[in-house]
C-alpha cells in the first residue's frame, strides 16, 4: 500500500492515522478535514470549554513532539470517492489519489429547519460552534435548549453554572430515554430540577420567533434578525435571548452515495470497520458497525469509539482484510452535569430489569446495573467513578463473568 | 519518605491514594510490582487510583487516558502530558514514597484553581 487517504480530521480519524503509523506503514499518509482546525477534542466544547475554564490550546489533540508524517489537507470537504480511480473527490477540485481509504467524516448536528439566518440560534458540533454560542452566553439571560438529550444537558449545565435562565425542552416524555432507558432517564434528568433549571417534557417545538426586519431587505450579514422566543405546539411561548438545538446528529456520508460503499444509516461495516469495498474501511460517527453482542449494526457516537475502533479498522486494511473480525469492546461514555459524573457502558435497548446495585438515585451517587434475562448487559453510574470502572471491566471482559458485586 | 500502607494491605490489581498535594498513588499490579504516579490525571481532574488497572498501565476512570506506570510517558489520549513518578520503598512491610522533586503536570482546571483562577 503506498498511499493511504483518512477523510475526517477529528479524532477517529487521527487515531487511524496514528494506528497507520504504529503498525508499520511507512508509505503516503493524507489526513483530509473539511474544518481549518487540526484535531481537537470536542467533549470540552458543551463543558470546560463552553464554561471558560479552558482555553483552545487545551483542545488540542496532539502532542507538541508528535509527528505522523502526513500531509494533512484541512478546509475542503471530500465529495465522492471514485472506486475505479481509487480517488478522493475534493470540494477545491483536486483528487487525491489513494490506494487505502479510512472514511472518518462522523456526524453534523441536525438543525431546525427554517431557522438559519436567526442570531442566537445555535447548535453545537465544532469548535466554531463553540466560539460562537461562548459569546452568546457571555451576554447572559435566557438560554432555551431544545432537545433533553446529553449535549443539551451539558449546555443547560454549564449555562446555569454561567448564572444564565435555563429552560431545556424535550419532545419524548421523558429526555435519555433512549440510551439510559426510561426509569434511569427519569433519574438523570431530574439534576435539572435539582438546580432550578426548568424540564419541558413532552411537547414539540412549532417554531422560532424572532425580530424580522424584512422590510429592510436581506442585511449584509444575511442575518435577519435575533431569536426572541421558542414557540411550542401547545401555544406557549417560552422567552430566549439563546437558543441551543441539540436534536441530535446525522452522519455525513452523502458524499459516498454512488461510490459502492454500503449505506444504511451511515457506512455499513463488519465488526472490525470493513466496508463493502476493498481497501476502504469505516470508523467513527459515520461508521455503523456490526456488534457481535447484540447481533445488529449501530452507529456509536461516542468519543471512545472514535479513540479505538480505528485500530482494529486500520489493521484489517492493511492485511487487505485477511484478519479475523474481533469483538469491539462494548460502547462506553461519560457525560459532566452539574458537577455530577455520569458514566454509562453496555447497551440498555435489550435490559428487562435496572437494579440499584450501590448508593442511592436520590443523593445523585449511585451505580445501577441492566440485566437481560438475569444477564448484565450494561452499568450505569452517577458519580461512582471507582466502582464504575470495576463494572465496566468485567463487563468488557466477559459479560458472562459478571459478578453479583463487583465491590 | 512518606508512608503509604502496610504491604499486606494492599492487594494486586488495587491502589492506594495518599491525600497529599498534589495526591500520589501507589499501585500493585497484578504482577506484583510496585509503582507510584501522581494520581490526579493530566488530561482533566480525576482520580488515577480509581482508574483500570492493567499490566504495568492504568487507564484514567473517566475519558480513557492510559499511562505507563514505570514512566509516566502517555500510552493513549486525551491526555497529552505524562504524570510524575516516585520512588517505593517497602521496609518492614511498610510502603514508603520518595517523592519527585519535578514540577507536577496538572491539568488546567485544577491548575487554573491552584493559582486562584475559574474552577
Amino acid at each position: 500500500m503506498r498511499t493511504v487517504a483518512v477523510v475526517g480530521a477529528s479524532l477517529a480519524g487521527l487515531s487511524a492515522a496514528r494506528s497507520l503509523r504504529k503498525r508499520g506503514y511507512d508509505g503516503r499518509l493524507v489526513v483530509i478535514g473539511d474544518e481549518l482546525h487540526r484535531p481537537y477534542d470536542r467533549p470540552p466544547l458543551s463543558k470546560e470549554f463552553l464554561a471558560g475554564a479552558i482555553g483552545e490550546a487545551d483542545l488540542a489533540l496532539e502532542r507538541d513532539d508528535e509527528d505522523l508524517r502526513a500531509e494533512w489537507v484541512l478546509g475542503t470537504r471530500a465529495t465522492g470517492l471514485d472506486r475505479t480511480e481509487r480517488a478522493i473527490r475534493l470540494a477545491d477540485g483536486r483528487d487525491i489519489r489513494a490506494d487505502g481509504v479510512v472514511i472518518a467524516t462522523g456526524a453534523a448536528a441536525r438543525r431546525l429547519p427554517g431557522t438559519e439566518g436567526l442570531a442566537g440560534v445555535h447548535v453545537l458540533r465544532t469548535l466554531d460552534d463553540a466560539r460562537a454560542l461562548r459569546d452568546d452566553l457571555a451576554r447572559g439571560g435566557r438560554l432555551v435548549v431544545i432537545g433533553g438529550g446529553f449535549i443539551g444537558a451539558e449546555v443547560a449545565a454549564t449555562g446555569y453554572g454561567l448564572g444564565l435562565d435555563v429552560t431545556v425542552i424535550e419532545a419524548a416524555p421523558t429526555p435519555l430515554a433512549g440510551p439510559l432507558g426510561e426509569t434511569m432517564g427519569g433519574i438523570v434528568s431530574a439534576l435539572h430540577a435539582d438546580h432550578g433549571v426548568r424540564l419541558l417534557c413532552g411537547v414539540a417545538v412549532k417554531g422560532l420567533s424572532g425580530d424580522e426586519r424584512s422590510e429592510m431587505g436581506v442585511p449584509p450579514d444575511g442575518v435577519w434578525g435575533r431569536v426572541d422566543a421558542v414557540l411550542l405546539e401547545d401555544g406557549r411561548s417560552i422567552p430566549a435571548d439563546t437558543v441551543v438545538v441539540g436534536v441530535g446528529a446525522r452522519p455525513c456520508v452523502d458524499w459516498l452515495e454512488g461510490s459502492g460503499v454500503a449505506l444504511d444509516n451511515g457506512v455499513k461495516c463488519g465488526s472490525d470497520g470493513r466496508t463493502s469495498l476493498a481497501g476502504v474501511v469505516a470508523v467513527g460517527d459515520c461508521a455503523s458497525w456490526y456488534d457481535p453482542r447484540t447481533g445488529a449494526h449501530r452507529r456509536v457516537e461516542h468519543w471512545t469509539g472514535a479513540m479505538e475502533r480505528p485500530d482494529a479498522a486500520v489493521a484489517t486494511l492493511l492485511a487487505h482484510g485477511a484478519t479475523q473480525p474481533g469483538v469491539p469492546r462494548p460502547p462506553y461514555f461519560w457525560s459532566d452535569q452539574y458537577g455530577v459524573k455520569i458514566q454509562f457502558v453496555g447497551h440498555a435497548a435489550g435490559a428487562d430489569s435496572v437494579t440499584v446495585e450501590e448508593g442511592a438515585t436520590d443523593d445523585r451517587s449511585f451505580l445501577a446495573v441492566y440485566r437481560r434475562a438475569g444477564e448484565p448487559v450494561a452499568v450505569l453510574g452517577m458519580n461512582q467513578p471507582r466502582l464504575f470502572t470495576r463494572w465496566r471491566k468485567q463487563l468488557t471482559a466477559d459479560p458472562r463473568r459478571f459478578p453479583r458485586s463487583a465491590a | 519518605m512518606i508512608p503509604a500502607c502496610r504491604l499486606a494491605d494492599l492487594p494486586r490489581g488495587e491502589a492506594h491514594r495518599l491525600d497529599i498535594d498534589p495526591p500520589v498513588s501507589v499501585f500493585h499490579t497484578d504482577d506484583g510490582e510496585l509503582y507510584a504516579i501522581d494520581d490526579t490525571c493530566t488530561h482533566q481532574d480525576a482520580s488515577l487510583a480509581d482508574g483500570w488497572l492493567e499490566g504495568c498501565e492504568v487507564e484514567c476512570p473517566l475519558h480513557a487516558s492510559k499511562f505507563d506506570l514505570r514512566t509516566g510517558a502517555v500510552d493513549s489520549p486525551p491526555a497529552k502530558l505524562p504524570v510524575r513518578t516516585h520512588e517505593v520503598v517497602v521496609e518492614d512491610g511498610m510502603i514508603y514514597v520518595r517523592l519527585s522533586t519535578q514540577a507536577p503536570n496538572l491539568p488546567p482546571c485544577v491548575a487554573a484553581r491552584l493559582a486562584g483562577g475559574p474552577a
